[in-house]
């Protein structure tokens, strides 16, 4: 290894920023006029958009967090974070090994993966059904 | 496993959540390059989609594809969608063998006949029917016998989507794509040598939720193949800023410049190799210092060296010029001595006249 | 034929066949012209030949005042897409990479994104050039089928390659392919045509500038 080591690479800050950053915030801000007046919820992919090591800071350091922190755990973790401009929720998902497979910035009240899904509703009533059946009574 | 199940009951049996159906939704919606918004339509299609029957053939190949996916580091989300499906043959996967391999084959193809999926990987020789069989059967009967009852077919890897290595030169076995075998299927193409374990597994959830996808020219989803590993590329920008890599370790080797110079054939070559990454999305080839060898693209083992320039020759040219330039002074001056014995011919046969040869003329 | 079968087609045989045909055609037309000889000067010249030759190549090279204020425009973008075509063949890398692996020479190239700005000006140029002499009806009577052919044979690598470096929509390959094959149709038309006129001409004003530097009887 201190062969390999003995290497000198530098590794150079890649492109400083795309330019990217400023639209994706007026998309955030009209996301959230719509959100407003219609209630009409949006979600973008930052993943698929072309930005920089520096505009992922810069986007960071804009959005900031928030007041409410939560973190998901099925399949990995993910983290889930509403920004210091409520309204707009940072979803990161990671996988079991914690490699980032998705990152979503969504305008909602709250994002639907930290809702309960009906379904689940549906197996937890049953669930709670059996460990009701399962207490030992009170009257006994 | 019962083939009756949808997906999302098959999942939940294999103790995945609700919300960790949804995120995987949410990470295979990103992959395939749609829209957030269309999450809720991907994650109630998958939910309610039925498990597919799959019948997978291994012709002439390294098995590196079915490695790819099945040592892919990750193993939840690309095992998730194994158990999706219902693999009912895979002869390297099963544990049967022989006479029951081949019985599970058939009883997959009987009792979904018209329904399944057949992913095929590996080239199928047909210069002799001899060069690779399994269980005495030609990979050419096989395919053409599996094929004739299948929804559609995936080619898996660059040898059943284009030939591959063993078509290159001199394609010794006359080792030929499956879309030369099969033309009235619809064919799948999903090249890589091999390809990305992601991609794979992509394809198949397109595949569950929306039908077939849209492909391009050469047969492959457009969703994964759509754009160029040079578009992509986190080192686009030294292109265009005109810095370059000399050498595999110079300055701009180190510092991360652009490998077009070393050959790189990211400007021609379709994968999602940029944006998808491999080993867990650690790194691909070029983030770790060597060109795109194009392994996606048809033929590329044949396109010349792997090390020179996509813009420059593969013919030595050097040396066809000397001979052109020697040529072309020898014919110059042939033609230059003709032209020369031409003007002295006129000046020869110019006749002087005088004033009186003149009137001479006019006397008479 | 795959894209990937046509880049090889252009990139190897047909690439090699162009270039015999450039290299081989300019030699026949240069030695043509210099075989044709001169006859021997018998009587002993003052001034020199030389002086006047290079002389001329370099002051023709500069327009007069009076030619330049009746044709400036032409002028003008005459200039503007020569040193663009100069640039934009010789200063791109993946260009420069082709000189290398041909005659073994390098040299420091442009970045990508000048030599691409140098394009879109230059087809501008040849643009402006081509429509004056349409509409200019003195030059459109004294052009012929040679002279549009010549102007769009010159113009499709840079619009090729443009593409090719833009990929709108093609594949990289297929519009890659395009631009050699292209470059290849300069390339065998370049010395049976006026084209040539990039070695002739320096030949020619020496010549001129040598008449006038030879100080004797002839």
């Amino acid at each position: 290894m201190d062969e390999v080591g003995a290497i000198a690479i530098e590794i150079e800050p890649t492109v400083a920023t795309t330019g990217n950053v400023l639209p994706l915030l007026h998309e955030l801000h009209h996301a959230l006029l719509r959100f407003r007046d219609d209630g009409s919820e949006h979600c973008i992919d930052v993943n698929s958009l072309p930005l920089s090591e520096q505009d992922h800071r810069q986007l960071e350091s804009v959005l900031g967090r928030g007041e409410v922190h939560a973190r998901l755990q099925a399949l990995g973790d993910s983290e889930i974070t509403e920004t210091r401009i409520p309204g707009i929720w940072r979803v990161i998902h990671a996988n079991a090994d914690g490699a980032v497979v998705g990152r979503f910035l969504e305008v909602t009240a709250c994002p639907s993966i930290l809702k309960t899904q009906q379904p689940d509703i549906a197996d937890g009533i049953a669930h709670l059904q059996r460990l009701i059946d399962e207490l030992p009574g009170e009257d006994q | 496993m019962k083939p009756g199940l949808t997906v999302g009951e098959t999942l939940r049996a294999h103790g995945v959540t609700r919300r960790g159906f949804l995120k995987y939704c949410a990470a295979i919606t990103s992959l395939m390059a749609l829209p957030p918004s269309s999450l809720k339509a991907v994650a109630a299609a998958l939910e309610a989609a039925r498990r597919p029957s799959v019948i997978w053939l291994s012709f002439q190949e390294c098995t590196g594809c079915t490695e790819s996916l099945t040592r892919s580091a990750d193993a939840t989300i690309e095992e998730l969608i194994f158990n999706a499906i219902s693999l009912d043959y895979h002869h390297t996967l099963q544990a049967a063998s022989g006479a029951a391999a081949e019985a599970a084959r058939e009883q997959a193809m009987h009792e979904n006949y018209g329904n399944y999926l057949l992913i095929v990987d590996g080239s199928i020789p047909i210069a002799d029917a001899g060069y690779s069989t399994i269980a005495g059967i030609s990979n050419r009967d096989m395919l053409l016998e599996t094929a004739a009852g299948a929804a559609a077919i995936v080619s898996v890897g660059t040898c059943a989507a284009f030939g591959g290595i063993p078509a290159a030169r001199p394609n010794p076995t006359g080792a030929v794509p499956v879309s030369e075998l099969i033309t009235d299927k619809p064919i799948i193409n999903v090249p890589g040598c091999p390809p990305i374990p992601v991609v794979i597994t992509g394809v198949l959830v397109q595949y569950l939720t929306f039908g077939l996808p849209d492909l391009d020219a050469q047969g492959r989803p457009l969703a994964f193949y759509g754009q160029s590993i040079h578009d992509r590329c986190y080192r686009r920008p030294f292109y265009d800023k005109g810095l370059f890599a000399d050498s595999f370790d110079d300055e701009g080797a180190k510092k991360g410049w652009c490998l077009y110079k070393l050959g790189c054939r990211g400007p021609t070559t379709y994968n999602a190799c940029a944006t998808a990454k491999w080993n867990n999305g650690t790194s691909f080839p070029i983030e770790s210092g060597h060109p795109c060898l194009g392994c996606s693209e048809p033929d590329f083992w044949d396109t010349g060296s792997f090390y020179h320039a996509l813009s420059t020759p593969t013919e030595a040219i050097g040396e066809a010029a000397v001979y052109a330039a020697g040529g072309g002074l020898l014919i110059g001056a042939a033609v230059g001595a003709v032209h020369q014995r031409h003007k002295r011919k006129a000046i020869e046969s110019h006749r002087k006249v005088s004033l009186d040869d003149i009137d001479e003329g006019a006397a008479k | 034929m795959s894209d990937t079968e046509f880049l090889l087609l252009v990139r190897g045989p047909l690439f090699t066949l162009a270039t015999v045909i450039l290299v081989g055609g300019v030699l026949i037309r240069i030695a043509e012209i210099l075989f044709m000889g001169r006859k021997k000067s018998l009587a002993e010249a003052r001034g020199s030949e030389a002086s006047g030759g290079f002389r001329v190549m370099l002051s023709r090279s500069v327009p007069d005042a009076d030619t330049f204020h009746r044709s400036g425009f032409t002028i003008i973008s005459g200039y503007v897409f020569h040193i663009g075509l100069f640039v934009v063949i010789f200063l791109f890398v993946p260009h420069i990479l082709v000189f290398e692996r041909a005659i073994g020479l390098s040299w420091p190239g442009l970045p990508s994104n000048i030599i691409d700005a140098t394009t879109v000006i230059t087809l501008i140029a040849m643009l402006t050039l081509l429509i004056h002499r349409i509409v200019d009806p003195v030059r459109r009577m004294l052009s012929g089928f040679q002279d549009y052919w010549v102007w769009l044979v010159t113009a499709l690598p840079l619009i090729t390659g443009y593409f090719a470096f833009h990929r709108v929509g093609v594949s990289g390959a297929w519009m890659l392919a395009v631009h050699i094959l292209s470059v290849e149709l300069l390339m065998i038309t370049f010395p049976f045509t006026s084209l040539s006129h990039a070695f002739t001409l320096w030949m020619s004003r020496w010549y001129n500038g040598a008449v006038s530097g030879y100080r004797g009887i002839r």
